[in-house]
């Protein structure tokens, strides 16, 4: 299949971005990384410069791929991260417009490739649990309700990709930030650091200079593990209840 | 007091506003209403005129209406300030731009807002200031007490076209801003739940649509009626 591929080029962070067509053979069977490196094959060749793209498991699980394909987060595609998403979904013919993630916080390193680290600022407030080292602990030997075990599990689902922020018309962390504290508030492991967590993920997630949730749903509909943002309202309950009843 | 401020300022802090003073100027909306339906009343006013009277220099609803100028304002100016946070926290857009995920409104909450501003300062200039600062409103007088014939105002008011037209496009801003903001302010506070959600859905759209009608009927009524006389 020919395709005209109109992607966004831009040296560094400092230089203002453009535009660039280019003319791909692909096949169907090709997932949409496969065709941007039969591309990049193609431009080395002609020694000029490739198109920078972040990538690494190609298997959905990772989150590192990251670019807006025709306007949506990972391709309109549902659920699915674009390393994931086939080239079966074109058609010969078509033209297919490849941009960065745009969001204030996730400042263009090159090309396609934007810089997430704001996402792990956000983690190192408090997106983990303080156990001991040693053995172990046996699976079972903490009890917990399957609903809760259910609920947790779906948030912990979240890949990190930052479709999400991508997609919010506002860029808002909201839902990434959510989903991580809800993975932990579901289980009893997470209780004890809970009311810190909540607010010291919040209070970073403010400082890296993300957006405010409007609760449009753009982010939901646009995650490729399809979190939902039930997880935004658990945090502004949260929240909420950390500011006034927390401990600090 | 470090912790308050904090939380006030916080990305949620400042929803948590928006969604408290959007629920309070929400049951504003349904006192407000219940009172203009007097307008329908077949009285030549009165019951209208003796009800405004009663708004304009009862001591507890003269304090609770500077509650309602704040509420307004906070409402307004801190919706502004999200805007424009908002707006530099997106930076650039897509060149292509299919985010057609979450409604029209919700996204707009800011023109709507403006819009519905922008009524309100009409509706104020036209009724309170007047009311308040002029001597434009005529006079009545009902069993020896004299008080301003506000029922008239509201006749001579939307005998103008054009205050009619304003009158409408604010009140279809606030039927959309409405339909996003009232079940929004909900989910802000946190107050989401698989058991009542469908529920709050259900009375944000019902509340949306019925209160702007019931208001729109009486710029057009009084419309209606002064066609009819001529």
């Amino acid at each position: 299949m020919n395709l005209t591929l109109k992607i966004w080029r831009q040296k560094n962070n400092g230089s203002n971005g453009h535009f660039e067509n280019y003319q791909v053979e692909a096949e169907e069977h090709m997932s949409f990384l496969e065709m941007l490196d039969v591309l990049n094959q193609q431009l080395i060749e002609k020694k000029q410069d490739p198109v920078a793209f972040e990538h690494d498991c190609r298997e959905g699980i990772c989150g590192a791929c990251s670019m807006v394909i025709n306007g949506r987060p990972h391709g309109s595609q549902t659920g699915t991260t674009a390393c994931q998403l086939h080239m079966r979904a074109f058609k010969t013919g078509d033209t297919i417009t490849i941009e960065p993630f745009r969001a204030n916080a996730f400042p263009v390193i090159k090309d396609l490739a934007v810089d997430r680290s704001s996402f792990d600022a956000i983690m190192q407030a408090g997106g983990y649990i303080s156990v001991n080292t040693g053995q172990a602990v046996d699976g079972n030997a903490i009890p917990v309700e399957k609903a809760d075990a259910d609920e947790a599990f779906d948030s912990a689902t979240c890949i990190g990709c930052g479709a999400c922020v991508a997609a919010c018309p506002n860029g808002s962390a909201m839902l990434f930030t959510s989903a991580k504290i809800n993975h932990l508030s579901k289980l009893p492991q997470g209780q004890v650091e809970h009311s810190r967590r909540v607010k010291n993920m919040v209070r970073v997630m403010d400082k890296e200079g993300f957006g405010k949730c409007s609760n449009v749903g753009a982010c939901e509909v646009d995650c490729p593990k399809e979190i939902s943002t039930d997880n935004i309202a658990a945090l502004n309950r949260y929240y909420l209840g950390s500011v006034l009843f927390g401990q600090d | 007091m470090r912790w308050l401020i904090d939380f006030l300022t916080s990305s949620i802090g400042k929803k948590l506003i928006m969604s408290l003073t959007g629920l309070f100027l929400c049951s504003f909306l349904v006192i407000h209403l219940i009172g203009n339906l007097q307008l329908f009343i077949p009285d030549g006013g009165e019951k209208f005129n003796v009800y405004a009277k009663f708004m304009t220099s009862n001591p507890l609803i003269k304090f609770i209406s500077v509650g309602l100028y704040a509420g307004i304002l906070l409402h307004a100016i801190q919706g502004i300030l999200i805007w424009m946070e908002n707006k530099k926290a997106k930076g650039s857009t897509y060149a292509v731009n299919t985010y057609d995920n979450g409604s029209w409104m919700s996204k707009n909450m800011g023109l709507l807002g403006t819009l519905i501003l922008f009524f309100l300062c009409v509706h104020m200039g036209d009724f309170w200031f007047k009311t308040k600062f002029t001597d434009q409103i005529p006079m009545v007088t009902y069993d020896g007490v004299e008080m301003k014939d506000l029922y008239t105002q509201v006749y001579t008011s939307f005998s103008k076209l054009w205050i009619v037209i304003v009158y409408l496009i604010g009140l279809v801003a606030l039927a959309l801003h409405l339909l996003h903001g009232f079940e929004s302010a909900f989910t802000t506070l946190g107050i989401r739940h698989k058991k009542y959600t469908p529920l709050i859905k259900l009375s944000g759209i019902a509340f949306s649509i019925t209160i702007p009608l019931l208001y729109a009927l009486i710029p057009l009524w009084v419309l209606v009626k002064n066609a009819a006389n001529y």
